[in-house]
């Protein structure tokens, strides 16, 4: 009883290294194997199940390498969205205002470019740096003033989408440079010096097959030293295969198109980027707390003001990332662009396992519930159904993912 | 010889993952009696109860209930409520905006024909209010009334729906010892004169053993006695030792080798006023401080305004216009937030853990670690190796019964979430630990364990300030005592000059001069 608060703090450093293996390998049984691939990857089953369907119905046009490259190009702005909106919903909150500031950004960019020639860099970081302002603006009134989430990011749908009529004047601005719509439109080998080299989309496939599996067994082999469960040998395997068939594949099959679009690396690099930031930085784990129990993460000294002012700042940045490329995809800055988006942003996240009183979710779960929207609305459009099904049948899909969610976590408590 | 009201047969209720909450658990309850249900947090005292009311289903546990000599198959809350069995829950249920009225009439509305008859209504709820003691207007709203009396409003509620078993979990949880006595007279008058029968769960051993007729031990989900008044011991000693197994012989640890040293915290002139109503000052220019390796103690009633100079101080986690000066180690300091607070050494453990200590849908390891992450990361990114080492380790230095630190702390027991906010604290490292009701709700084992890390602490030179509603707790614990009341520090007292009637009379004297006043 007398030596368990030995020492001041506990000497982490020494108690760091691994133990050495004297207990068994804990393993987990095929049947918790299975409850688990059930809760984690329930909305990627879901994804893999739609785009099986639609492949069936299409014919087997949805998967050709030309629709899936459009697919991607057509859905990157509300994936970009919702890796920003995640983060809100995390916190309990949530901002209505995304579509109008997608729109009031490219209407900045299309005054720059098109009305006052302005260089395409200048107008991008402008762009950028207009996005940060707006999330300040917002951030301010929801983390010091305390207005409701809700209320501020309505106000600012209104005020937002007055703004790009104001700036527009009612015009739709066209047509952007070649260099501006670069990100949205263009594919891996249209960049001069690696369009160069053979394979570059290949190379790629191959990089990442060999990152994916190193951090799996990075992860296996960690999970072992600190004696948590891991699943056996032959599923691990599984998993390797998985990981090197998936990427290696997914390339390839890019390549008998055009090869890697860019917003493709884009979209990798923020879900990377995010994924981490939620996950392994302290920043992610204070935005995780305030929306498991604010008043308890106000007492442990975290300024939860500051955290929520955050999330709001780099929600703007994101909805100027999406505006940005959502003008240069549409080639042009229209007063009604944009509008919806923040629904089917908000849509992807609680589809994607986001609770909506916060403190749960991930950016993959958020992308994942984003892309079955978009294999919904492509595989729909292909077979010609009218736009009035496809909300309807979308609406249905999010009431099922999130009552099948809810359901599953009742049947755990 | 008093008929048998209630009897539960052989009970085995188990929760998804093989956990047996109940093994066999046998209780008879006789008519007009009031029944103890006593056992430390997590011995299935609740889930039994939730099995009687019909919470958990006909079907979803092994065993019979027979009610009046008949067996019943409960679905649902509403079929025991048919019968007559009202269960109040710790966390009362009632709608904060609604009236006293509307509460106790909700779900079971004076109506005709889905119109509510207002006027049948408020006579009705008069009549239970006089009946329960409750001498507030029938459309006071329910938060602006203390949680005594909402306690009352509940059992109004009970009592409208023609209550012939009540079961009431915690009652005085949350009461200071007035109201809690008040309680429980009305539970005694209610047996006398309407004869109603009452279950009764609660860590208070004393109040059990005032009106309880009989008492029913349960530990690790088995009934271990039942107790008689009249042909039993009834102590609280005799208690203890059925719901632990063992005799305990001390409740409170002995201090070893304690060396007080210097003055660590010093609170001068501190003042503080409520953020809500406007003028009302709720700490009056208090004094306070403590050396390292002291555990000091602030006794007082509920409501005195402890909790509030503790959150005042950690950063000014509550009130408004604070004045006054804090010095630590000799020296001025500054503290503005909660993270000055920290930085300066002060650590606040609160007394609501479930409110605002713990991330209930987070894990024990990020519950530890919530406020030290710093201390675990590099620019920023957390050392996710470093944090399970940590975790793990208090995991195992304050037995914490989990099944691993990647357990979410709602699934927790009351004792060993109290222990997950030490960790959480004592990871932090503070130089001064305010514990506000550290024991609150947790079994008689769990608070020894608590004791000892208080009494640890001290040994490392830590200071540390205690705060309780429990007198035995606090003189068990504390080398000095200050005695709050109202607002205002009525008495400070040595470990040789306190008592339970040193520190009332403290209370008494206070309370007297204002009348003279």
């Amino acid at each position: 009883m007398n030596n368990f608060l030995k020492g001041k703090a506990i000497p982490v450093d020494e108690s760091c290294k691994a133990e050495p293996a004297g207990e068994p390998i804990k393993q987990l049984s095929r049947e918790n194997i299975f409850s688990i691939i059930i809760n984690k990857y329930a909305m990627f089953v879901a994804l893999i199940v739609i785009a099986i369907f639609f492949q069936w119905q299409t014919d087997g046009v949805l998967l050709v390498p030309m629709n899936i490259s459009k697919l991607i190009m057509q859905n990157s702005y509300i994936l970009i969205l919702a890796i920003g909106m995640l983060p809100c919903i995390l916190t309990g909150d949530i901002d209505l205002s995304v579509g109008s500031v997608v729109a009031v950004i490219g209407a900045i960019a299309g005054t720059m470019i098109v009305s006052m020639d302005m260089p395409v860099g200048l107008t991008i970081i402008t762009c950028l740096v207009a996005g940060l302002l707006i999330g300040a603006w917002q951030g301010f009134w929801v983390a010091f003033v305390k207005v409701p989430a809700f209320i501020v990011t309505l106000a600012g749908m209104l005020l937002f989408r007055g703004m790009t009529m104001v700036i527009l004047n009612g015009n739709t601005l066209a047509p952007f440079p070649e260099s501006y719509q670069f990100v949205a439109q263009r594919f891996l080998q249209d960049i001069p010096l690696v369009g160069a080299i053979p394979y570059s989309t290949m190379i790629i496939g191959l990089i990442l097959a060999v990152c994916g599996v190193y951090a799996e067994w990075n992860d296996h082999q960690q999970k072992i030293q600190y004696g948590i469960p891991v699943s056996g040998k032959s599923w691990l395997f599984t998993k390797f295969g998985l990981i090197v068939f998936v990427s290696l594949f997914s390339t390839y099959w890019l390549t008998q198109f055009k090869g890697l679009p860019i917003i493709l690396i884009l979209l990798a690099g923020l879900i990377f980027m995010y994924s981490f930031i939620c996950h392994k930085t302290v920043i992610g784990r204070h935005i995780y707390a305030l929306g498991g129990n604010e008043r308890a993460t106000q007492l442990s000294g975290i300024k939860t003001k500051w955290v929520r002012f955050i999330v709001f700042v780099n929600m703007g940045l994101m909805a100027a990332v999406a505006g940005l490329v959502f003008s240069a995809r549409l080639n042009c800055a229209a007063p009604s662009a944009g509008t919806s988006f923040e629904l089917d942003a908000i849509a992807a996240c609680y589809i994607g396992g986001a609770s909506a009183t916060g403190g749960v979710g991930t950016i993959i779960g958020a992308v994942v519930g984003g892309l079955v929207m978009g294999v919904l609305n492509n595989g729909m459009s292909i077979l010609g159904i009218g736009i009035d099904w496809q909300q309807g049948i979308k609406g249905m899909v999010l009431l099922l993912a999130v009552a099948f969610d809810i359901y599953n976590q009742n049947k755990k408590a | 010889m008093p008929n048998i009201l209630l009897e539960m047969q052989d009970i085995v209720k188990e929760f998804a993952g093989g956990v047996r909450a109940l093994d066999q658990v046998n209780i008879q309850v006789k008519e007009k009696s009031i029944h103890a249900l006593v056992g430390e947090n997590g011995a299935g005292k609740s889930t039994l109860m939730n099995v009687l009311s019909g919470v958990y289903p006909y079907g979803t546990y092994k065993g019979m209930i027979r009610y009046h000599g008949e067996e019943c198959k409960f679905k649902t809350i509403r079929n025991s409520e048919d019968k007559g069995i009202v269960i109040i829950h710790q966390e009362l249920a009632l709608i904060p905006y609604l009236s006293i009225m509307e509460n106790i009439f909700l779900g079971n509305e004076c109506q005709s024909k889905g119109v509510v008859n207002w006027g049948k209504c408020r006579f009705e709820a008069m009549k239970l209010m006089e009946t329960v003691g409750l001498h507030d207007l029938p459309d006071t709203p329910v938060n602006k009334i203390g949680v005594g009396k909402q306690q009352l409003v509940e059992i109004a509620k009970a009592l409208s729906k023609d209550v012939k078993l009540l079961i009431l979990d915690e009652p005085t949880a949350a009461l200071n010892d007035e109201e809690s006595e008040k309680l429980l007279e009305l539970l005694l008058m209610l047996r006398e004169k309407w004869g109603m029968t009452a279950i009764m769960i609660s860590h208070k051993l004393n109040e059990i053993t005032k009106v309880a007729d009989e008492i029913t031990i349960i530990r690790d989900g088995k009934t271990i006695e039942t107790l008689n008044k009249n042909t039993d011991e009834f102590s609280e000693d005799r208690i203890i030792k059925g719901m632990v197994g063992r005799e305990i012989t001390n409740r409170y640890p002995q201090r070893t080798d304690c060396k007080i040293g210097d003055v660590c915290l010093e609170i001068k002139n501190w003042n503080v006023y409520s953020p809500d109503i406007a003028n009302k000052v709720i700490v009056n220019n208090v004094n306070l401080n403590v050396r390292r390796g002291e555990v000091v103690g602030i006794a007082g009633l509920m409501g005195a305004g402890r909790t509030e100079l503790a959150m005042s101080i950690f950063g000014r986690a509550y009130g408004a216009h604070i004045s006054g000066e804090i010095i630590k180690d000799g020296k001025t300091v500054k503290i503005t937030t909660v993270s000055d607070a920290i930085k300066n050494g002060i650590a606040y453990v609160t007394e609501d853990r479930k409110g605002q200590g713990l991330i209930l849908i987070d894990d024990i390891r990020v519950n530890t670690t919530l406020p030290s992450l710093k201390k675990l990361s590099l620019r920023g990114v957390v050392n996710a190796q470093k944090e399970i080492k940590v975790a793990e380790s208090y995991l195992e230095r304050l037995h914490i019964k989990a099944q691993g630190i990647h357990q979410f702390t709602k699934n927790l027991s009351g004792g060993n979430q109290q222990k997950v906010m030490l960790a959480r604290w004592i990871y932090a490292d503070p130089d001064v630990l305010i514990l506000d009701e550290p024991t609150r709700g947790i079994d008689v084992g769990a608070k020894y364990e608590i004791y000892c890390v208080i009494n640890e602490l001290a040994r490392l030179g830590k200071s540390v300030i205690v705060i309780s509603s429990e007198l035995p707790e606090v003189l068990g614990i504390s080398d000095r005592i200050y005695v709050m009341n109202e607002g205002c520090f009525v008495g400070e007292l040595s470990q040789a000059e306190a008592s339970q009637e040193s520190v009332m009379q403290c209370i008494m004297r206070c309370n007297k001069n204002k009348q003279v006043v």
